[in-house]
């Protein structure tokens, strides 16, 4: 079979119009002369290597200083990005990338299969030890689970380069997200003579050479980062932003007083503020899903309580949370209560019928009520569970509303803060009884969710089995039509309730009105540099 | 914020210098100690503070607890402070009563104020005394050692002592406690030094009096006046400290609260249209910082008077 | 003196010594390691990163290579959370711009709090002086992290006379809230401070006598009474230095400044042990120079001093 992606019209229709034309070359919006970009970072970026970042906010970057197979469009549908097109085998287990010919490093060396072939050996390579080397083994790449194993050698990776512009991978099984899976960073090309010249310190500007739309001209630890745009970038001519700045601020509330102030063009809304900030600010202030669910997981290996082992119980904590004020009067920002696993936007989702969710919350309380009181537990008898949480103040605030949905139905909670790093430790060793967790999908797609409770995942810390929900998510990845195991996989949650979901997150943001561009409308709101522009007040 | 070193000496020096009668010396620091405006002030408002402590919970029309579901997500309109619903002082982002909140945040920092201050006095005069008692080359190691933690970034000791052991509150009081010993326990051991060399002291010894009569009539009186004023002087730099400790996030936690905990909640707040929130906390934690120093202060000049 | 200044510095040693062991084991015995990671990592990944950091080797002996790495080649490591960085490279850039604003935060605090202190000695009793003890004692239990918002809120969004943040190599319109909001409690302090001992000086025989001599207010002052009367405040610089430096933590955190402070607060947090110990030894030192240069300052203040 052969899929060709045609060049999208947004592309071919950018083409022919220059980018410094005074006026966006689609939509003829005047730009600004002022062609910057400003946004804010709570905290220092960790790092800028492909292979080795692990974090959202620098990823974000990297998408702007490197560019992999393919790029994600405004609504979240694949665009070419190194890659101009792809076959695929009858087997569906043998893709083969076409590169472009006119991609180049920022050096100007150009970009080839290889730098592909360095870099994914890189991801899976113990010795590099990528904290994202399992990302290699998700994708199904030949070999690339007993290479991070450390039972075979990096270079039998089922990856070639079978001529400068031609990159083959092998997979083990028919995987039909697998395109979608190059968008993320750490399937970037990395250019391999940089990183053995200058070993760790290769991302560090003047260092760096990537094959993105713009380079790194600053990176001040702590407070700043400023992208500069990349002259021999293949499709400079269509990219419009020159400087694009990353400011560190420490304090959600800071960074707010400097946007009013006008030396942001983007930060984050602090939980609660969205309804007066939309109020004053309509074009300003904006909500928009984002692909993360936010849960309690519960605990339910042998270390975990007694109590939770019983479905009923977990059921009655779960109809006790009173959702609407968890999203209306607590994060007030759009977000949407939970009852399920899988965010609602996810690309080709059916929400299952989900009982509890069509019930009335006083309906779910009653319901809870009754569950405990047959469990033996009341507020005279509470049952007693303590509960983790990474440090942040919206955590805390949900963590005490919860707490408080909770006592008049005999569930005495004790709140226990700490260190995202003592948090997640804790959670691996099941040294917790219920811990708050939240997951962002890394492509669009259901199974980046529902893979985590398998049995044989990696991050089903709470060790939930269910023998169906494992063969569900096995066939899933054959079934031409995965959907409606999907679904079934999400009833067997909903029944079992091995994890108390909350809400489903969205992206609130205060977006300067004068910049345009910004794919609020892709629930995995990732954004590019070059898609953004400043249009003239 | 800082105790005065040179009120301190000289109050050291005059209580090792003259020979002090407990009863009278006390007496006269009473009479001037109550004269002085301010020390008074401060000590009527210590002690509203302190009511305020402890049947505040009475009062409160709400526990500090409950979310209130009538204002919650309606902060800033319907959350203000207000006497017909109760909120007297308004309510924090999550609707609970700020004046309970208040109250348990008085609670809390007032206690690690004192029980940070008293450990603080207890281990410096015991340390203090203990060199300055014995002397020789036990007092050289024991004061080089002070010499030695001095230096140490105590901050930040502290910091790494609630990463390690988690955030407890007694993990505050110690480690509030036992990085503010060093100057006191200098302080008495200058006093001990200087008086077991005492023409009064030794001349109650050549005239027979008893060693414990000594401790209890000369040294005791003598060290207690310092004690009592470094510790008074001492509660609200421990109340500072935890504010800071909280404002990073390693205070108390939820579901107490203290001043620090509360303060720095408001300040991120203050311009969202919630100011009470800031304002409350705030006023109580500054009123009783500069009612200790009042006091402090006061206590010291009644001890050692002179035109200041 | 000169055999002071050694004895001094005989002791700096075993203080770093003790510091660095204690910190060390501080931290290893801390929950949660720098690798913790979201995923959970594979065995081989996890063995990986451990042995590249050392972290696969007996305590004593990580301690003996990393001090062993401080001594000969003044290598704090890498980082185990900024991969792309090592401590020498994150100190390096976070240093001189605490050192900048901490330093300038220091002449401020001490020329204002001197002058203060001085002005209200002398007149004593005055508007002035009831004027400068409730600014100094106001000043003191503002807490320096309701201070710096305040500041951003007012200069920044209301006036628009200030960036919010940053530091943009240390300009002065990027200094001058950091400046004020890390120097306004030590000013007061010393303000304080200046004006008891102050009292105290001017009350002692020598001025009395000077002043009896007929010699001017101005060079009584200048001549006799100030040299004396700085004593307690050159004693408070210690612990004021100190202090400073964990108000860095503040300034950093709201001014975005990116100095040390926050570094040493993350670093913490984040089980970042590289980082941490190289700020806890930087400060160790320099809190012991500084306290060496304040004893030799106090020396030389005050005569009746002999080493």
């Amino acid at each position: 079979m052969k899929t060709k992606l045609l060049l999208s019209t947004i592309l071919s229709l950018t083409l022919a119009v220059p980018a410094w034309a005074a006026t966006h070359p689609v939509t003829g919006e005047e730009l600004s002369a002022n062609q910057t970009y400003t946004y804010w970072l709570l905290d220092a970026i960790k790092s800028l290597d492909p292979q080795i970042n692990t974090d959202v906010e620098g990823s974000d970057l990297i998408r702007s200083l490197f560019e992999g197979l393919y790029n994600e469009g405004p609504t979240g549908e694949l665009e070419p990005g190194v890659a101009t097109s792809y076959d695929i085998s009858d087997d569906k287990m043998t893709y083969t990338f076409h590169l472009r010919a006119d991609a180049k490093w920022s050096n100007g060396d150009p970009v080839t299969a290889n730098d592909f072939v360095y870099a994914w050996r890189r991801l899976a390579d113990p010795a590099f030890a990528s904290e994202y080397a399992w990302y290699m083994e998700l994708m199904q790449v030949v070999n690339a689970a007993e290479i991070t194993a450390g039972t075979a050698a990096p270079d039998t990776l089922g990856v070639r380069a079978v001529d400068d512009h031609t990159f083959e991978v092998k997979i083990l099984a028919p995987l039909p997200y697998f395109p979608a899976m190059t968008v993320h960073g750490s399937t970037f090309p990395v250019h391999q003579a940089t990183v053995e010249k200058f070993g760790n310190e290769w991302t560090l500007p003047g260092n760096i050479v990537g094959n993105g739309a713009y380079t790194l001209a600053e990176h001040i630890h702590g407070e700043k980062l400023v992208l500069k745009r990349n002259p021999i970038y293949w499709d400079d001519a269509n990219t419009i932003l020159e400087t694009v700045t990353a400011l560190t601020i420490n304090d959600e509330n800071q960074a707010l007083t400097r946007f009013l102030a006008g030396e942001l063009d983007r930060t984050n809304v602090p939980a609660g503020q969205y309804p007066r900030l939309k109020a004053e600010y309509p074009d300003v202030a904006t909500s928009s899903a984002y692909s993360c669910s936010y849960i309690y997981m519960l605990n339910l290996s042998d270390k975990g309580p007694a109590s939770l082992k019983d479905t009923n119980v977990r059921r009655a904590l779960s109809y006790g949370v009173n959702r609407d004020i968890i999203v209306d009067a607590v994060l007030q920002g759009g977000q949407k209560p939970a009852f399920n696993w899988t965010h609602w936007a996810t690309a080709g989702f059916t929400m299952p019928e989900i009982e509890y969710a069509g019930w009335t919350q006083a309906a779910r309380e009653a319901k809870a009520k009754e569950l405990l009181t047959a469990a033996g537990y009341s507020p005279a008898n509470p049952l007693r569970l303590t509960l983790n949480y990474n440090t942040s103040e919206a955590h805390k605030k949900i963590a005490i509303a919860i707490a408080q949905f909770w006592k008049p139905l005999g569930v005495e909670l004790t709140l226990n803060n700490m260190e995202w790093q003592v948090h997640t430790d804790k959670m691996q060793n099941q040294d917790f009884e219920m811990a708050r967790y939240a997951w962002c999908g890394d492509y669009n797609e259901a199974s980046t969710y529902l893979d985590l409770f398998t049995s044989y995942s990696g991050h089903n810390n709470g060790k939930f089995y269910s023998e169906e929900y494992d063969r569900l998510m096995k066939e899933s990845k054959t079934a031409a039509d995965p959907q409606p195991m999907y679904t079934a996989a999400e009833q067997i949650l909903a029944d079992e309730m091995p994890v108390i979901p909350i809400y489903h997150y969205a992206k609130v943001d205060m977006i300067a009105a004068d910049i345009k561009g910004i794919p609020t409308a892709n629930v995995m709101q990732t954004w590019y540099a070059k898609e953004l522009y400043r249009v003239a007040k | 914020m800082v105790i005065d070193s040179t009120k301190m000496k000289s109050l050291a020096d005059r209580l090792a210098g003259d020979e002090v009668k407990g009863r009278s010396l006390w007496a006269d620091a009473r009479k001037r100690f109550f004269k002085n405006k301010a020390a008074v002030g401060g000590l009527l408002v210590l002690l509203l503070v302190l009511a305020f402590a402890v049947f505040g919970t009475s009062i409160a029309r709400y526990s500090n607890e409950t979310l209130d579901f009538s204002v919650m997500g309606q902060i800033a309109e319907k959350g203000g402070p207000s006497l017909a619903n109760g909120h007297y002082f308004g309510t924090d982002d999550l609707g609970r009563d700020l004046f309970a909140r208040t109250v348990q945040g008085t609670q809390i920092s007032l206690a690690v104020g004192i029980v940070g201050s008293a450990i603080a006095v207890l281990v410096g005069t015991f340390y203090g005394a203990f060199a300055g008692y014995v002397g020789g080359r036990t007092d050289n190691v024991m004061m080089r050692l002070v010499d030695i933690l001095m230096s140490i970034p105590y901050m930040f000791v502290l910091i790494l002592l609630l990463v390690v052991f988690g955030r407890s509150i007694i993990m505050l009081f110690m480690g509030i406690g036992l990085i503010s010993w060093l100057d006191m326990s200098r302080i008495v051991r200058g006093q001990t030094l200087s008086l077991k060399h005492k023409e009064f002291i030794e001349a109650a010894e050549a005239t027979g009096v008893s060693r414990l009569t000594i401790i209890r009539r000369h040294i005791v009186p003598n060290l207690l006046g310092v004690v009592a004023v470094y510790a008074t002087l001492l509660v609200p730099l421990m109340i500072l400290t935890e504010s800071f400790i909280s404002f990073l996030g390693l205070g108390v936690q939820e579901p107490l609260t203290s001043w620090g905990a509360l303060i720095s909640e408001g300040a991120g707040t203050m311009n969202y249209g919630t100011l009470w929130q800031l304002a409350f906390p705030l006023f109580f934690f500054v009123i009783t910082l500069f009612a200790f120093f009042f006091v402090g202060d006061g206590l010291r000049d009644a001890l050692d008077p002179k035109d200041r | 003196m000169f055999a002071f200044i050694v004895r001094r510095l005989a002791i700096a040693v075993p203080t770093l010594l003790l510091l660095i062991v204690f910190s060390f084991l501080l931290m290893h015995a801390a929950p949660g390691g720098p690798f913790v990671s979201e995923r959970g990592l594979p065995p081989a990944v996890l063995a990986n990163l451990n042995a590249k950091y050392g972290l696969d080797q007996p305590m004593w002996r990580q301690m003996l290579t990393y001090v062993w790495g401080i001594v000969s080649d003044f290598d704090f490591g890498p980082s185990f959370i900024y991969k792309d960085r090592t401590v020498n490279a994150i100190i390096a850039q976070g240093f001189p711009v605490t050192l900048t604003y901490g330093a300038i935060s220091f002449v401020v605090a001490v020329v204002a709090g001197v002058s203060l202190g001085v002005a209200a000695a002398i007149w004593h009793n005055s508007w002035l002086d009831y004027l400068a003890v409730g600014i100094s004692i106001g000043a003191q239990v503002l807490p320096n992290f309701v201070m710096a918002p305040i500041l951003v809120l007012v200069f920044t969004l209301w006036l628009g006379w200030l960036p919010g943040g940053g530091w943009e190599g240390g300009q002065w319109q990027y200094l001058i809230m950091p400046v004020v909001a890390l120097s306004t409690s030590f000013m007061a302090s010393i303000a304080r401070i200046t004006r008891s001992s102050m009292l105290e000086v001017m009350n002692s025989n020598h001025i009395r006598t000077a002043k009896a001599k007929g010699l001017p207010m101005r060079k009584v002052i200048i001549r006799h009474a100030l040299k004396p009367a700085m004593l307690p405040v050159v004693s408070y610089l210690g612990p004021a230095f100190v202090t400073m430096i964990t108000g860095s933590v503040v300034v950093d955190m709201y001014f975005s400044t990116g100095g040390i402070g926050k570094a040493f607060v993350d670093s913490a947090l984040n089980r970042d042990y590289a980082v941490m110990m190289g700020v806890t030894i930087l400060v160790g030192t320099l809190t012991v120079l500084f306290n060496l240069l304040v004893d030799i300052l106090y020396a030389w203040i005050d005569p009746k001093i002999r080493y």
